[in-house]
């Protein structure tokens, strides 16, 4: 994974230049430093007024040749703040809806491959009986397992996680830090995870960018496990 | 008394269900694109709303007259008339209706979070997908209220339609047209009919619309 992001927004201009190749990288920073806005453009949301940004051997955005792969065709996962689940479908619905997407180009064995791997997610993630739920009739910490679901199921490249603890109580956060730290460790996708926590940083970084105003301003590598 | 109801029920229907197709399509398309001339298109879907039905009645004369731009044209090269038959009626009552169904598709789709719609891109969906999984459904509410009032106003519809359908009994006599003729000449008891048969049907529109809407509750499910 390697970013370099130019992007004018209303008051400053992000300008960062990043690579690692596995683990979790946190950036941290406080509201409005430009964190989402290098998430976005990762994920292809957004595009950049300049750079370059890569996900494995993919070239998914160079400025320079004019490469700019939509959103949908880039193989990330992302989990967006407050999880935008869609509310007209089931749990079920919801986290096998990438999976149709993603085997329209692909066969109906990896279809039915990724079915059962949906099925494993829910399962590990305990949220199994919730299928024919809606999201308005689960709580906080089970729609964040939802959505996690749903952005793992197709096995991305890459998972972006957008303050993905921020709505929840302390009580629920609790229980989700100690599942997310055996997700982390079991599922091994390179992840990028914004928070401005630094507890959360602490706990999930194996390395750790600072924002301030759109310009990376600390770097640390804690390398934990990596 | 049956032919106008029926005539009434069979324009409105055909009116509505054009109106519905016009009125999304426009409503996505200038709320959610980038289209040149925004402003001058929206002015253009909601003047019929305005404009008196004299004035709409007069402008689809001009329009699809057998001496009109276009009615004159059907008329010459595929032998088609418009005016004073039920097609007419139609164009009448859906372009009166139009405004209705597109402010409340627009509404609809504005109340629509973004959100949804960057998650789905980040699913891999394309845009068709997008606007039918995700889009269409959650705007649902708000595009079969505008459906609702749309039938509503199509069925009403009296001005611009007797100028350009005329009041032929069994051809282009809807229940407006019925019930003026009708009191116009004197002839009260179907006039009385005619308006209560109006007035019940309406009522019971708008009252099954308001509890469908309670039901579905859509305002309560927010993922």
């Amino acid at each position: 994974m390697h970013f370099r992001i130019k992007k004018k927004l209303d008051y400053f201009s992000v300008d960062v230049e990043y690579e690692f190749d596995k683990g979790l990288l946190v950036i941290q920073g406080e509201s409005g430093a430009g964190k989402t806005t290098i998430l976005n453009c990762i994920s292809g949301l957004s595009s950049p007024e300049s750079g370059r940004i890569s996900i494995g051997d993919q070239v998914v955005y160079d400025s320079a040749a004019g490469t700019n792969i939509p959103a949908r065709q880039r193989n990330i996962g992302y989990l967006l703040q407050n999880y935008a689940l869609f509310p007209n479908m089931t749990v079920y619905q919801n986290i096998i809806y990438g999976i149709k997407n993603k085997a329209e180009y692909k066969d109906k064995y990896k279809k039915e491959e990724l079915l059962q791997y949906a099925d494993y997610i829910m399962e590990t993630f305990g949220i199994a009986h919730l299928k024919k739920k809606h999201p308005a009739q689960i709580s906080g910490g089970e729609k964040q397992r939802v959505a996690l679901s749903r952005a793992i199921v197709t096995k991305p490249s890459l998972l972006l996680l957008d303050e993905p603890f921020s709505a929840l109580d302390q009580q629920t956060k609790e229980i989700i830090y100690q599942e997310f730290s055996s997700f982390k460790e079991n599922f091994q996708i390179p992840t990028i995870l914004i928070t401005h926590n630094d507890m959360e940083s602490e706990m999930f970084a194996d390395r750790r960018i600072l924002i301030k105003e759109g310009h990376i301003i600390e770097e640390k590598q804690q390398l934990k496990g990596v | 008394m049956l032919s106008p109801i029926i005539l009434s029920l069979k324009i409105a229907t055909i009116a509505t269900i054009f109106s519905f197709v016009l009125g999304v399509f426009f409503a996505y398309m200038l709320n959610k694109k980038r289209i040149p001339g925004k402003n001058i298109w929206e002015t253009l879907l909601i003047l019929p709303m305005i404009l008196p039905p004299s004035v709409m009645g007069y402008m689809l004369l001009i329009a699809f007259g057998k001496r009109g731009l276009i009615g004159g044209f059907l008329l010459e090269t595929f032998h088609i008339q418009i005016v004073f038959t039920w097609v007419g009626a139609v164009i009448a009552s859906c372009i009166v209706s139009l405004p209705l169904m597109y402010q409340n598709a627009k509404s609809a789709f504005i109340s629509t979070d973004p959100i949804y719609e960057k998650a789905a891109q980040t699913l891999g969906s394309s845009e068709w997908k997008i606007f039918r999984t995700v889009i269409f459904p959650l705007a649902w509410p708000g595009i079969i209220s505008g459906i609702i009032l749309s039938f509503a106003r199509a069925i009403g519809e009296f001005g611009a339609t007797l100028m350009i359908a005329g009041n032929i009994p069994g051809k282009t006599q809807t229940i407006p047209t019925a019930i003026y003729f009708a009191v116009e000449s004197g002839n009260t008891e179907m006039a009385n009919r005619l308006v209560l048969i109006m007035t019940i049907f309406s009522f019971a529109l708008i009252l099954s619309l308001n509890v469908w809407l309670k039901k579905r509750n859509y305002i309560g499910r927010q993922g």
